[in-house]
């Protein structure tokens, strides 16, 4: 389509970027706050000129006080205001968890429906380069987890903007998983109101023979891998399900049912990760459809370590990916 | 000195005291009976703390609490039946049963709810403050919490930045001298929290919390105080719970001796004699009074012992908000009593944002002062 060609290539932060500017210009009640979001520019960039559009009312630098600004700003979306709280990474949140479990995702089921909490919490998640264990992890499943929020982790720059403008327009908690290190990858964006709707997977790439299910960072290294597959000859369906809070599960069995066979890749650890929760989805509503048992690709079951060696050998990447599909295709080699 | 208050205000603050104690005694005796389960913490021998500060505040001002809550949302006219429904774990109570002792929410007068978490609260209420000086209201918000609640992080991170932001909230800390069993002074470094808010630079008070016109008249200040822009303040109430810290607990960590000099000092006979003795009211109008609360104690029993459990539909609501549902309005859900006040949830297009957190400016002048370039 021709329309298409000329959207603009943007980056990650920036599609992100135009996603707050664009929610903040629509609605007042739209306010951003977190560590460095304003004279910074913030930590990543994302909000990089905000406060020259919006001042120091709506761009709201916090004082490093994860929990404090945190439940603050549930308490300022109890009463109708719709903040985004950025938190510098998800490894900092771990001190605003009691604020986002225990508050903003029970709050409407506490007071029996009196009350809702429209509030974004959002930064980027994953491992970073060479960060070591404190600074390298990706915990998207311990928010998955919570009945009441909604959890989201797009891989693109044009998800990235429609996800985004999806959350802050929701009237739940929406906790988003941004990759640390897909900020500055490029993609085309459309303009103005692009909104993709949370829960929702989205087929980036059809294939008939495996499904490779994913979400965030990974995505990158599952294309790359469905690429490599092509020039065997194996056909690589790569589904990314975007939001991990409700899960598509209608998406997810369209898919199985189609390829037969699952290989699903998962940057954090595998126990009660969010791969085991889709394994459970497949194996209990398509198992007959199932031509091998479901493969899962995930983190090591190891903390992160520093040394560059260590790093990679934690990480699924695409040569892993590529096995396990073989595997599930009962390929020899694999 | 003659009383500064009327025959009406006094009667009305005794009406409320009287109306927790005998609704908190019934809760307690309930709880004996198995009709209540889980954690329930009276709030017998504390109810000055909660009818002065109503009474000084007006309907529209945020209140929260913590999970001894039933006090406030009576003290603000929540209905009687609907919370103890809702002790009950009834489908009529204000949370339809999903909610239970510690959570009472009466969004209709502004009671924005009680907490389990302890300090939980504590940054939620600063963020109420914050939204009304976004939205440039002058509405206050009052947030109650225990001393041991002081000693959480989220007391220090909020206070820091309620003093900062100048965030027009009133900290009610309810110094009834335990944190469940422990003496607050064997776990405080500073036992006197109001002196802690001089670490944030704002205002601190010890209160008399055994005395409703103190307390009254001690928020009434406060209140203007915020209203006017200056920012936060913490109240400590000096108070004494007369029960255990819940019906688990028989207390037995303090002395008889300890327990029977406060009960001295109970709040309700006080105020009482204040209005006795400033001819403000006779013991017929209080009899009168006790009679009533004592019928709508009992009604309230009665409400919540006749209502039906929850349908089992309801584990299924309220978790998330779905597509276009629209808000419950739980005193027509149960009453049939027509809300008017509701909280909207507006647009951002009526709003005026006019709140500067830090004039742009002054931050530049100070930058250049400093010899920084932004
Ligand atoms: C974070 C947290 N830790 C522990 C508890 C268990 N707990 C419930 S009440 C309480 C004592 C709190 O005392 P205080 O804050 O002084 O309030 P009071 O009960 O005296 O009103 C404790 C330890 C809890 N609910 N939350």
């Amino acid at each position: 389509m021709p329309s298409e060609l000329t959207m603009p290539e943007l980056m990650y932060r920036e599609a992100l970027n135009q996603a707050l500017a664009e929610e903040m210009e629509r609605d007042a009640n739209v306010f951003l706050i977190g560590e460095e979001v304003g004279r910074y520019n913030g930590a990543f960039k994302v909000s990089q000129g905000l406060l020259d559009k919006f001042g120091s009312a709506r761009i709201i630098d916090a004082p490093i006080s994860e929990l404090g600004f945190t439940g603050m700003s549930v308490g300022a979306a109890m009463v109708g205001l719709r903040p985004v709280v950025e938190m510098m990474t998800w490894n900092f949140a771990i001190l605003a968890m009691d604020q986002i479990v225990n508050n903003a995702a029970k709050l409407r089921h506490m007071s029996g429906g009196q009350l809702r909490c429209p509030i974004v919490f959002r930064g980027p998640g994953g491992a970073g380069g060479r960060l070591s264990s404190q600074h390298s992890q990706a915990l998207e499943a311990n928010y998955a987890h919570f009945p009441g929020l909604k959890v989201i982790a797009p891989a693109t720059p044009a998800d990235a903007k429609g996800m985004l403008k999806a959350a802050i327009r929701d009237e739940n908690p929406v906790i988003m998983f941004e990759g640390e290190r897909l900020y500055a990858i490029k993609g085309e964006v459309p303009e103005g109101e692009h909104v993709v709707p949370l829960g929702k997977a989205d087929v980036k790439r059809e294939g008939t023979d495996v499904t490779i299910i994913t979400w965030s960072r990974m995505y990158y290294f599952c294309m790359q891998a469905a690429e490599e597959l092509a020039k065997e000859g194996i056909s690589a369906e790569v589904l990314d399900l975007r939001t991990l809070r409700p899960l598509d599960e209608e998406a997810i069995l369209a898919s199985v049912r189609k390829t037969n066979r699952v290989v699903i890749v998962e940057e954090g650890w595998a126990l009660a990760g969010v791969g085991a929760s889709v394994v459970d989805i497949i194996q209990s509503k398509a198992f007959d459809d199932l031509d091998a048992p479901v493969a899962r690709v995930t983190g090591l079951d190891v903390n992160m370590s520093y040394a560059a060696n260590l790093e990679n050998a934690t990480q699924p990447d695409a040569p892993k990916i590529i096995d396990a599909v073989k595997k599930v295709l009962y390929r020899e080699g694999a | 000195m003659a009383s500064p208050y009327s025959k009406e205000q006094l009667l009305t603050m005794y009406r409320k005291m009287y109306l927790i104690r005998r609704f908190e005694e019934r809760a307690g005796q309930q709880y004996t009976l198995g009709k209540i389960a889980g954690f329930c913490h009276l709030y017998i021998g504390q109810e000055a703390v909660a009818v002065g500060p109503i009474e000084a505040i007006r309907p529209d001002d945020y209140m929260l609490s913590a999970y001894r809550d039933h006090g406030q949302p009576l003290a603000r006219g929540s209905d009687a039946g609907m919370v103890m429904a809702e002790l009950f774990g009834r489908g009529t109570g204000y949370s339809k049963g999903k909610g239970g002792s510690m959570h009472i929410f009466d969004i209709e007068h502004h009671f924005y709810g009680g907490y389990g978490i302890v300090g939980g609260q504590i940054p939620l209420a600063a963020g109420m403050a914050f939204a009304s000086r976004y939205r440039n209201e002058d509405r206050v918000t009052v947030c109650y919490f225990g001393d041991a609640a002081a000693n959480q992080g989220s007391f220090h991170e909020t206070f820091n930045m309620a003093a900062k932001w100048k965030l027009p909230v009133i900290y009610i800390c309810e110094n009834n001298r335990y944190g469940m069993g422990t003496a607050i002074a064997r776990t405080s470094a500073v036992p006197e929290i109001h002196k802690r808010a001089a670490a944030y630079g704002m205002r601190g008070e010890p209160v008399d919390g055994m005395d409703c016109l103190k307390m009254y008249e001690a928020v009434k200040d406060a209140a203007a105080y915020c209203r006017a822009g200056k920012g936060p303040v913490l109240l400590e109430a000096n108070t004494y719970r007369f029960r255990g810290h819940s019906m688990a607990d028989p207390a037995t960590y303090r002395s008889k001796t300890e327990v029977e000099e406060e009960r001295k000092n109970d709040p309700i006979p006080k105020l009482r004699d204040h209005a006795l003795k400033n001819k403000l009211g006779q013991d017929s109008d209080f009899e009168a009074i006790e009679e009533e609360v004592k019928a709508q104690v009992d009604a309230a029993v009665k409400f919540a012992d006749e209502s039906p459990e929850p349908s089992l539909e309801e584990l299924w609501r309220d978790t998330i908000v779905e597509e276009g549902e629209q808000d419950v309005r739980p005193r027509e859900r149960v009453l049939g009593v027509k809300v008017t006040n509701w909280p909207k949830y507006p647009s951002g297009q009526e709003l005026k944002v006019t709140w500067d957190l830090e004039p742009r400016e002054q931050a530049e002048a100070a930058d250049k002062k400093a010899g920084l370039s932004r």
